[in-house]
C-alpha cells in the first residue's frame, strides 16, 4: 500500500471506513429488531456504500494502474484495508451496533463538513453529497441511544455496556499521522484532531438526554490506517468477497 | 434544436422508484447540451442511479441522439430544492408528500409535520424517518389514519 499515491491511501482510508461499516450493517438486513429499523440499518448501509464506492473510484484514478472501486472493494487482502478498527468491530446486540454509529456518525458528519472545504474538488464533491445523508445517521443513532439508555433496566444495561466496548476505537478517528500531515498541508486532508472538541460536545449531549455517563477512559487501539486489524476484519472480507474470490472478474 | 428536442425525451424518462416522475420533474438533469447530457445521482447509494442513466441512454438512443454524451457530476450536490413544482403537484397526486423545502439544516430535521397527501391535514406522525426507498420516510395521517410516504429533505 505504501506504493500508493498519497491522495489514493487517503481516499482509500475514507472509502475503506465507509465499506466496512456498510457491509456490517448489512449484516442487520432481515434480522434487526423491528421492521423501522431493518429499514433504517439497511438504508444507512447503503449510503455508506454509496460513499465507499466514490471515493474507493478517486482511489483508483489517483493510482492510475486501472484499478475501479469494485477492484478495491474485492481484489484486496486484510492488510490492505485502511479502514478504522471502530468500523470493523462486530454488530454484537442492537445496542453495541448503535454504540457504534453514534461514535462513526458524529464524526464522519463533521469530518465531512470540514471535507467540503477540501483543495481536492473530487473529494470535497463527495463530502458534500454525502455530509447531508449522515446528518440523517447521526440523528438516527443519537435517538436510540436516548432510547435505549433512557428506557428499561436492560436497555439501559445493553447500552452501557455497548458504548462500554466501543469506546476504546474511539480515539483512533481522531489521530493525525504523516499522510494525514503531509495531505493537510496542501489543503487535501482535514485537521481530525481539530474535529474533537465539537465531537466530543456532541457525544455528551446525547449521553445527558440519555441519563448515561461517558465510559471509562481506556487505552486506546490503533493500527487500522497501518492495516493491523482486528480477526474480526478477515470474516467480514471472506463473506463480503466471496463470490469475486471464488469466481475472480465475475460480472451481472 | 437538439437541447429543445432532448428536453422533451427527457421528459418522458420516468423514475424507476417513483415513475409518476420524469427525471426532469426530480432535478437530476444539469445541463443539455447539443453534445451531452449532465446529471447528478440523488442519494450516493441509490440503486436507481445506473438504472436511470441506461434509461436515459435508450431514450436517446431510440430517437436518434446516440452520438449524445451522458456525464455524471456530483457538484453541486442535488437537493430535493430541485424537484419542480410540477414534480411536487405529482408527488402529491401519487400519495408521496412532497419534501419540505430549504434544505437547510431545520429542513433535514424534517421537524415540520407532513401534509397527508390523501385528506391534507397535517395532523400526521412520523412513523420511521427511513422508509422503502433512500428518499423517503414513513409517515401515519392522524385524522384519516391512513400511512404514507414522505420524501425527504435532502
Amino acid at each position: 500500500m505504501s506504493a500508493l499515491p498519497p491522495l489514493a491511501q487517503y481516499a482509500l482510508r475514507l472509502g475503506d471506513d465507509s465499506l466496512i461499516l456498510g457491509q456490517r450493517l448489512g449484516e442487520w438486513c432481515g434480522r434487526a429488531p423491528a421492521l423501522e429499523v431493518d429499514l433504517s440499518l439497511a438504508n444507512v448501509a447503503l449510503d455508506l456504500i454509496g460513499q465507499a464506492t466514490h471515493f474507493l473510484g478517486v482511489a483508483g484514478k489517483a493510482e492510475a494502474k486501472g484499478r475501479d472501486a469494485d477492484a478495491l472493494a474485492f481484489h484486496r487482502d486484510v492488510l490492505d484495508f485502511t479502514n478504522c478498527l471502530l468500523v470493523e468491530q462486530p454488530n454484537g446486540d442492537f445496542a453495541q451496533t448503535i454504540a457504534r454509529q453514534l461514535l462513526f456518525s458524529h464524526f464522519q458528519e463533521l469530518q465531512f463538513d470540514a471535507l467540503t472545504r477540501s483543495s481536492d474538488a473530487g473529494l470535497a464533491a463527495i463530502a458534500a453529497k454525502a455530509v447531508k445523508e449522515v446528518t440523517y445517521h447521526a440523528r438516527l443513532a443519537s435517538d436510540w441511544v436516548v432510547r435505549l439508555g433512557d428506557g428499561a433496566d436492560e436497555s439501559r444495561a445493553r447500552m452501557i455496556a455497548g458504548l462500554d466496548w466501543m469506546w476504546r476505537f474511539a480515539d483512533e478517528l481522531f489521530v493525525m499521522d504523516a499522510l494525514d500531515a503531509k495531505l493537510l498541508r496542501y489543503g487535501i486532508a482535514i485537521d481530525k484532531a481539530a474535529l474533537r472538541p465539537a465531537w466530543d460536545a456532541r457525544i455528551d449531549a446525547v449521553l445527558a438526554e440519555a441519563t448515561l455517563q461517558r465510559p471509562a477512559a481506556r487505552r486506546p487501539v490503533l493500527g487500522g490506517r497501518a492495516g493491523h486489524h482486528s480477526e474480526h476484519l478477515g470474516h467480514l472480507l471472506s463473506e463480503m468477497q466471496f463470490l469475486q474470490r471464488a469466481y475472480p472478474g465475475a460480472v451481472w | 434544436m437538439a437541447p429543445s428536442r432532448i428536453r422533451e425525451i427527457l421528459r418522458r424518462v420516468p423514475d424507476p422508484e417513483i415513475p409518476a416522475l420524469s427525471v426532469l420533474d426530480l432535478g437530476i438533469v444539469r445541463e443539455i447540451g447539443a453534445g451531452a447530457v449532465i446529471i447528478t445521482p440523488t442519494y450516493t447509494g441509490c440503486p436507481a442511479t445506473l438504472v436511470i442513466e441506461q434509461a436515459i441512454r435508450a431514450a436517446l438512443d431510440e430517437a436518434g441522439f446516440a452520438h449524445v454524451a451522458i456525464t455524471t457530476t456530483l457538484s453541486p450536490p442535488w437537493s430535493s430544492d430541485w424537484i419542480s413544482e410540477e414534480g411536487r403537484e405529482k408527488l402529491r397526486a401519487y400519495g408521496i408528500a412532497p419534501p419540505p423545502q430549504g434544505a437547510g439544516a431545520a429542513a433535514l430535521k424534517n421537524e415540520t409535520p407532513a401534509t397527508c397527501p390523501r385528506c391534507g391535514s397535517s395532523d400526521t406522525e412520523e412513523l420511521s424517518r427511513f422508509g422503502s426507498t433512500p428518499c423517503k420516510a414513513l409517515w401515519r395521517c392522524k385524522a384519516c389514519a391512513e400511512p404514507f410516504d414522505r420524501f425527504k429533505c435532502h
